[in-house]
């Protein structure tokens, strides 16, 4: 396994240059970003002409809260921040909020390929790969499931992992992770039934954790 | 005359043959599928979502319970994507063990599918053979790590510890008399590395009893042959891998292709099979399950020879010894640093791959340089197997539907993550 890495990326360039946000490689691996409207264009060629046959992954991601958590010091009750170090902090308030990201396998060429697509807007509009790889079917529905990304021209586009029903989408980062309702059964209706939850937040971790100062900004 | 409709069959939720929770709607004519359409996510534990509130050294324990028969492999594709950020290289003892307890899980796990396809097809001698092999394994685990089934042994940066120098031996009690307990200790009394070595030695013989019980056999061979059969092209497109691609007759192997660890240094073969059907994916597990016991044999040969450092001597990512922690502040305080706070790991995006038991097992983690990851994606294996299940059963008979649950080697905790 040569360092076919450089090859590709020059090659994919040379072909896609004018269609590409960006190109680079990072831990050994090469990522491509595309500009939406090419997507479906990018993705037949990709498939075509480079031999990437198989879709390993495909996923999608809330770009939303990226870097901008640092580490709470007050004392609060939605638990242990997500400590960013303040040089992180990047103002992505114009970049789109959603990504669809495709993981993919060429086994002729053993190759891997990431792309990375944005989109944005409440319930963001990405064209569907099924037409070219069978396997982004089910990866769309959990896509759409989980972040309400929705996929033009999936034949089948319904939830997958979340409940009959449910309302919402879980995976985007304002969705609390205790969620909205819960479930038990009602010995009087004789049926299961939804109510808000009554969850109270709490802290997961030792109180002396959010008196720690060091990596807390000047403010 | 009556009118002539499909009938539409819930196959599930609780079903023997679903291997967990699957609801599976069956659009039959007759007998015969016409669709089917599987309803998961009856599982869902949020397993990602979870993950992203967690520092990164305590979502570990998570990936154990995502492919719960094969715990140390979802553990490995965790590691190795926070080693990827972290820019950290395992020790070679370190790889060395992880190697071997990827195998001794490839062969857990593969004895659990063969056991639980068998039983659903019709046989139940094998699955008993199977969970007497998969007890001697699960004491491998214990003897390890402290747990049989969901481990936490590995951790980004190595293994927890190195192999232990005795194995839990049997305790008299009153129903098994002294010479009962001589005859279990007998291979116990060595070290772990002696156990497997014993273990090694014994198991080509049982998967021979296995291959008696059923490769030639009649049931058996009418009940999978020409099922479920995938060509290479459908393969690819459908996102098969591992056992599921080999069995199309894909020579394609992550431990062969793109190694990782030290399967470099291992000597071994990539089965494939030619039809495609449930009997090819079914011998290609056999044969794995043979490359899986001559790996765990070279693995033992080069840990007995070569002591060394199991995990990387780093306390801002892995704890300190605990006899340094009784008598050294430092060693105490990065050691309550590490496991209050954990962490920050690199921005930067990364996607680690292993040759899981079922195909291939990914980890993409997105770090925002917290010290917790901003995204994870679980890439399961299952999940690409089981939504190729309408066109596998597409045109089978009804009975046909639990033989290609079975020889997908269909998990819910990866699934439904």
């Amino acid at each position: 396994m040569a360092n076919y890495r450089e090859e590709l990326l020059n090659h994919l360039q040379e072909k896609l240059g004018q269609h590409l946000q960006s190109a680079k490689i990072a831990h050994r691996e090469v990522t491509i970003e595309v500009v939406p409207g090419q997507l479906l264009a990018i993705c037949k060629t990709l498939h075509d002409e480079f031999g990437f046959e198989q879709l390993v992954d495909l996923c999608g991601v809330d770009y939303s809260a990226y870097g901008q958590t640092d580490w709470d010091v007050k004392a609060n009750d939605t638990g242990f921040s997500r400590g960013v170090h303040s040089d992180v902090h990047q103002e992505n308030n114009s970049s789109p909020r959603y990504a669809v990201v495709y993981h993919l396998l060429s086994v002729k060429n053993n190759q891997r390929l990431r792309v990375r697509v944005f989109a944005d807007g409440e319930y963001p509009r990405v064209d569907s790969m099924v037409n070219i790889w069978s396997s982004a079917d089910w990866y769309e529905r959990e896509a759409f499931d989980l972040f309400g990304i929705l996929f033009e021209g999936h034949p089948d586009l319904r939830r997958i992992l979340t409940d009959y029903g449910f309302i919402g989408h879980p995976f985007r980062k304002d969705f609390p992770i205790s969620g909205h309702v819960e479930m038990r059964y009602d010995a009087e209706k004789k049926r299961v039934i939804y109510e808000p939850v009554s969850i109270e937040p709490r802290t997961l971790v030792p109180r002396t954790m959010r008196q720690d100062t060091q990596h807390t900004t000047e403010s | 005359m009556p009118e002539v409709r499909n009938y539409t069959l819930n196959f599930g939720p609780q079903h023997p043959a679903a291997h967990g929770v699957l609801r599976l709607v069956l659009e039959l004519d007759g007998e015969t599928v016409e669709r089917a359409d599987p309803h998961i996510g009856l599982l869902h534990r949020a397993t990602e979502k979870l993950a992203e509130t967690k520092p990164f050294n305590q979502s570990l324990p998570y990936m154990d319970r995502l492919d719960y028969v094969s715990m140390m492999c979802n553990e490995h594709a965790y590691c190795m994507a926070v080693e990827k950020l972290l820019g950290i290289e395992v020790p070679e003892r370190g790889q060395y063990i992880r190697v071997m307890f990827d195998e001794i899980t490839r062969i857990l796990n593969h004895l659990m599918w063969l056991g639980s396809h068998a039983l659903d097809v019709g046989a139940m001698t094998v699955f008993l053979y199977a969970f007497r092999e998969r007890e001697d394994l699960m004491d491998c685990y214990e003897a390890v790590s402290g747990a049989r089934l969901h481990a936490a042994y590995y951790r980004p940066g190595g293994v927890y510890r190195d192999l232990p120098d005795t194995m839990p031996k049997y305790e008299k009690t009153k129903w098994r008399s002294d010479k009962d307990i001589r005859q279990l200790n007998a291979t116990r009394e060595g070290t772990l590395l002696d156990f497997i070595d014993d273990f090694t030695q014994r198991f080509p013989t049982h998967i021979d009893e296995y291959e008696t019980l059923l490769t030639n056999n009649r049931i058996w061979r009418q009940r999978l042959v020409d099922i479920g059969i995938v060509s290479p092209e459908r393969a690819l497109q459908l996102g098969l891998t591992g056992p599921m691609l080999r069995g199309s007759g894909i020579e394609w192997d992550v431990r062969k292709k793109q190694p990782y660890e030290t399967y470099h240094k291992v000597d071994f073969d990539i089965p494939v099979g030619i039809n495609g059907d449930c009997y090819d994916r079914y011998l290609v597990r056999i044969e794995e399950m043979r490359q899986s016991n001559s790996i765990i044999k070279q693995c033992i040969n080069w840990l007995r020879t070569n002591p060394g450092p199991v995990i990387v001597e780093d306390n801002k990512i892995t704890p300190p010894k605990r006899t340094e922690m009784k008598e050294d502040m430092e060693a105490l305080i990065h050691h309550f640093k590490l496991f209050s706070e954990g962490y920050c790991v690199p921005e930067g995006e990364v996607y680690a791959a292993i040759e899981h038991p079922k195909g291939e097992f990914g980890i993409y983690i997105i770090s925002d340089g917290a010290n917790k990851p901003y995204r994870l994606k679980i890439r399961a294996p299952g999940f690409a197997h089981l939504s190729a299940m309408n066109e596998m059963a597409k045109g089978h008979m009804l009975s046909d539907v639990v033989t290609i649950i079975g020889t997908q080697d269909i998990v819910f905790g990866e699934i439904d993550r």
